[in-house]
């Protein structure tokens, strides 16, 4: 895990208290239990771990806080130089991608002619997938054309990229052009 | 960008256009609201009144495609009233370059056009040369045939009065937004321009931009704090994606994919027909050879030209447009979609759905069951048991659920650390990419056919398990010497005799050493006495921040001004300082040959005023889109004479008889692109809930619609029925030959997630831009009525 800044966080800690103590004195509040409150926050003992929002090309920087195996909330990163902490609403609702009960969560493989989604293992859908490129290229692969060695398939397509991380463009672009494809296209296009 | 994000708070005066980053990169905006607290302005042009608009100085309307009209007659004012900055153009531009007397303008039509072909022949548009090859000049920018003159006589023809005719621009705001952008042509002063896929969605796309980086060059705009063209990037990694090419015609780091030619047969034949003769790609054949050692490893020597021949070698164009029709006449059997839905945001979108069915596979990695990876359900409007396509959907991590890193528009490369176990069984793409690369290389192990040679040659060892190692594919990208194992300090450290490797030149300095991954730099507190925050993050290449920022400095390096200062030559200590990296030779003085050159990736080292090697000329010229409610006022060539027209069913074409009226599509904050990511959550999908079309009152009212009313929008491609939303933000245009509507709606809607409505990208046109084939989304025909 990342050490983050955490100047701020200590600073909302100490102004917290120092309000606490003037309530004590003009309201009559109890300091033990507003001290007993701050601890059945969500985001008390959460882990921290800063990510970049994932949406427009801004690259603000957003804090996900983890607890209990699930993501209880995610802010704005004040360290972060471009967003200072500030978000937008899709920035903001990030936790939604990982609660929302659309998300996918098993391999989905629809048969030809079927009408619906049949669940399998990561092995199959890879197994199959490996053996249906390998049919396809092994059918088309083109080695030479008028003498000179073009080593392409051209009947297979790659699209998409642009939400991958670096690190995935890259091995991506790798493996397609070493599989020969020549239709390699995503979104900066459109 | 040019620039990047934290750099806008220096301008003087910014110009949105084409773009609307108040709604579509909000946080970016807070920005150029501290630009403004420091005096500067804003001016939004824009069909629509937007959010951007309603933040704006100036607002002026400019009816869709007609951006070069626009910005045509801002360079014609500029020159007119003597505003650019003439030493920066002289010096630091092709201006003062003389031009072949075979260069001509005609009626719409630059010298060189066959009509067989709809191509130039572009030789025509050359530079005249001296013995040596070196371009003759004219630095007082007065002979009849220099770029300057001829730019001069280009662009006389666009006058306000013909500009707010053919834009419907009132001429008054007209005039006021060229007086007050061009003011920063002084020296001192800066201006910036802000763009998005309002300005390249077009067939004229690349021209539009290109009109944009020309009145920047004339105002010596570029180089600068608060100056620049600054692309908007629409999403988290589109930069990156682009750098490490997920496009058809590169390979990482703009490097070119070989072509089946005779100029590219061999490694020797490409290298000597692709590296110019001077410039800083020069150095091609180094960053190649490197990329070919990270790419085939050992199986790359130089006996076998490093396993040059492994690549794949095509001739077609490979584009969007061109795959969807390829894919529409069966000639594709599999394809792989990558968080892709075009049957969302494709353009003539009910095409490529069908074009879908002919495939005998799909995979598709996403976090959702989008309206692609289900297009042959009952819901879309298909008949499941006619559509034989075999649809693998593998369910992808999101963001924060894998560790890596993602570049921004400001070419930063930030790292995202992984904050939580993937939900489900749902994998990393790092992951489910190398997977598939190993079990398909082991199906091959045995083989030794022609189709198996290339991926056994494929180098790929990325650690044990299923989960690769990513330190190792950060070093390979960074590059190493391939014989010690140490990683290279930068790009500068690349051979061409294969002793090295690098999968990316641009980013290669990115992982100089052990334990230093820079996209993880954190430190946004040290920033080295400027904005440019060189300790957080890394930004390509070699950590600079302000590109071509040699041009802040004068010819003799003190910069133009000490309010505008990036950096300057210190004769003491012989090299360049400031508070950016260096975007130049670190040791290079001002006195020395090419000292001045600020342009280092370009062969003459200046700007291109003038560009012979665009497909539709060297100027940018207005053309009318290719459905266009008015003809040419310019000239009898009605659209960009050099686009690919795709015709009969793939992509009919409207008359503004039958759809009179202009539309464009748009976004809208709480959605995002195809809407998968949004309209799959809650609160999102109750902010903004319903497809909607927004149209001026005075429309509403002849066609008798109200607001909220349901209504039917229909192209010659399509139809989509949504809720009317009428406002003041459209207005009515005055162009020549009388008034035209023009309407607006987004095109994040489909049938899945909470949210749902009619996808807009049914009515848009497969028609592209003539240099770069993005299609043009944003001007269209098509008529509205009210549904019932």
């Amino acid at each position: 895990m990342v050490e983050i800044n955490l100047n701020r966080r200590q600073f909302l800690k100490l102004t917290g208290a120092a309000a606490a103590t003037l309530a004590v004195v003009e309201l009559g509040f109890n300091e033990k239990e507003v001290h007993a409150s701050t601890k059945e926050f969500k985001i008390a003992k959460s882990t921290v771990t800063p990510t970049i929002c994932c949406y427009c090309g801004v690259g603000c920087g957003i804090l996900v806080h983890t607890k209990d195996d699930t993501v209880v909330y995610t802010e704005g990163d004040p360290d972060n130089p471009i967003n200072e902490g500030k978000l937008c609403s899709k920035g903001t609702t990030l936790r939604q991608l990982y609660t929302s009960e659309k998300r996918l969560t098993k391999p989905l493989y629809r048969a030809p002619g079927s009408d619906k989604w049949e669940e399998k293992s990561w092995d199959w859908m890879y197994d199959t997938i490996a053996k249906r490129v390998k049919e396809t290229r092994d059918k088309t692969f083109v080695h030479k054309e008028d003498g000179m060695i073009v080593n392409k398939t051209e009947t297979i397509a790659s699209l998409g990229g642009a939400a991958l991380d670096n690190e995935e463009t890259y091995l991506l672009a790798k493996l397609m052009r070493g599989l020969g494809v020549t239709y390699i296209e995503h979104q900066a296009r459109i | 960008m040019t620039n990047h994000w934290n750099d806008l708070q220096h301008t003087d005066v910014c110009m949105i256009i084409g773009a609307n980053p108040a709604e579509n990169h909000p946080i970016s905006f807070r920005w150029l609201l501290k630009a403004r607290e420091r005096g500067g302005k804003i001016i939004s042009v824009d069909p629509r009144f937007t959010r951007s608009s309603s933040q704006a100085d100036i607002y002026s309307p400019l009816r869709s495609g007609t951006d070069i009209a626009f910005i045509g007659g801002m360079i014609h004012y500029a020159i007119e009233n003597n505003l650019f900055h003439k030493e920066y153009v002289a010096k630091y531009t092709n201006a003062s370059f003389i031009v072949k007397e075979s260069f001509k303008f005609n009626d719409g039509l630059f010298s060189g056009f066959d009509e067989g072909t709809s191509s130039y022949d572009k030789t025509q548009w050359a530079f005249e040369t001296d013995k040596e090859g070196n371009p003759l000049k004219d630095e007082k920018l007065e002979n009849p045939r220099s770029v300057f003159q001829l730019m001069k006589k280009h662009y006389s023809r666009y006058d306000a009065d013909t500009v707010s005719t053919v834009t419907g621009a009132p001429k008054e705001d007209y005039v006021k937004i060229c007086e007050l952008f061009c003011s920063t042509g002084q020296v001192g002063k800066a201006g910036t321009i802000m763009y998005a896929m309002g300005t390249t969605q077009h067939t004229v796309g690349t021209q539009n931009v290109r009109s944009y980086a020309m009145l920047q060059l004339l105002l010596g705009n570029i180089g600068l704090p608060g100056g620049g063209v600054n692309a908007l990037r629409g999403e988290s990694n589109v930069q990156g994606s682009t750098d490490f090419a997920l496009l058809w015609g590169d390979l990482p780091g703009y490097l070119g994919a070989p072509k089946a030619i005779p100029e590219h047969a061999t490694l020797k034949a490409f290298l000597e027909k692709e590296t110019p003769k001077s410039g800083y790609w020069i150095n091609k054949p180094k960053f190649y050879v490197s990329l070919l050692k990270a790419w085939y490893g050992p199986n790359a020597t130089k006996n076998n030209e490093f396993a040059y021949q492994m690549l794949p070698k095509g001739n077609k164009n490979y584009s969007h447009i061109s795959l969807f029709n390829a894919m529409y006449k069966g000639e594709l059997e599999g394809a792989f979609l990558f968080g892709q839905n075009p049957v969302v945001g494709g353009p003539n979108a009910g095409k490529e759905k069908e074009s879908l069915s002919n495939l005998k596979w799909m995979v598709a990695v996403d976090l959702w069951e989008t309206e692609t990876s289900s297009f042959w359900q009952k819901e879309a409007g298909s008949d499941p048991s006619k559509i034989a396509t075999e649809v693998f959907l593998l369910p992808a991590s999101a963001s924060f659920e894998k560790e890596g890193s993602i570049t921004n528009s400001s070419r930063w490369m930030q790292y995202r650390w992984k904050a939580i176990d993937s939900r489900g069984e749902a994998k990393a793409d790092l992951e489910i990419i190398h997977v598939l690369a190993t079990k398909i290389k082991a199906l091959y192990k045995n083989e030794n056919t022609p189709a198996a040679q290339p991926i056994k040659a494929l180098h790929w060892e990325y650690g044990h398990g299923d989960h690769p190692d990513i330190d190792i594919v950060c070093k390979e990208i960074n590059g190493y010497d391939y014989n010690t194992g140490k990683q290279v300090v930068g790009f500068g450290a690349l051979m061409d005799d294969g002793s090295t490797c690098s999968g990316n030149w641009i980013y290669s300095g990115f992982y100089p050493e052990e334990g230093n991954n820079r996209s993880k730099a954190r430190d946004s507190k040290n920033t080295d006495g400027g904005t440019n925050f060189l300790n957080w993050s890394y930004a390509w290449p070699a950590n600079r921040r302000i590109l071509y920022n040699r041009a802040s400095a004068d010819p003799s390096g003190k910069p133009w001004s000490s309010e505008r200062a990036v950096i300057s030559w210190d004769r003491a200590q012989k090299k360049w300082v400031g508070n950016d990296i260096p975007d130049f030779v670190p040791t290079k003085a001002p006195t020395d040959e090419g000292g001045i050159n600020p342009f280092i990736m370009l062969g003459d080292g200046v700007g291109g005023m003038y560009a012979p090697t665009l497909n539709d000329g060297p100027f940018p010229e207005h053309y009318e889109p290719f459905e266009s409610p008015i003809p040419n006022v310019f000239s009898s060539v009605e659209m960009n004479p050099t686009v690919k027209v795709w015709d009969g069913e793939f992509n009919k074409k409207g008359n503004n008889k039958d759809f009179p009226i202009v539309a464009t599509t748009y976004r809208v904050s709480e959605h995002w692109q195809s809407g998968s990511m949004t309209r799959n959550q809650e609160w999102l999908s109750e902010l903004v809930p319903h497809m909607y079309v927004e149209m001026s009152e005075e429309l509403a009212k002849e066609k008798g619609i109200k607001n909220k009313d349901k209504i039917v929008v229909s192209s010659a491609r399509g139809d989509v029925t949504a809720y009317a939303m009428v406002t003041k933000r459209f207005k009515p245009y005055k162009l020549k030959g009388g008034t035209i509507h023009h309407i607006g709606m987004p095109w994040h809607f489909g049938y899945k997630g909470y949210a749902t409505g009619d996808t807009a990208n049914r009515l848009t046109p497969h028609i592209g831009d003539a240099n770069t084939m993005i299609p043009e989304y944003k001007a269209f025909l098509c008529n509205v009525r009210r549904a019932d």
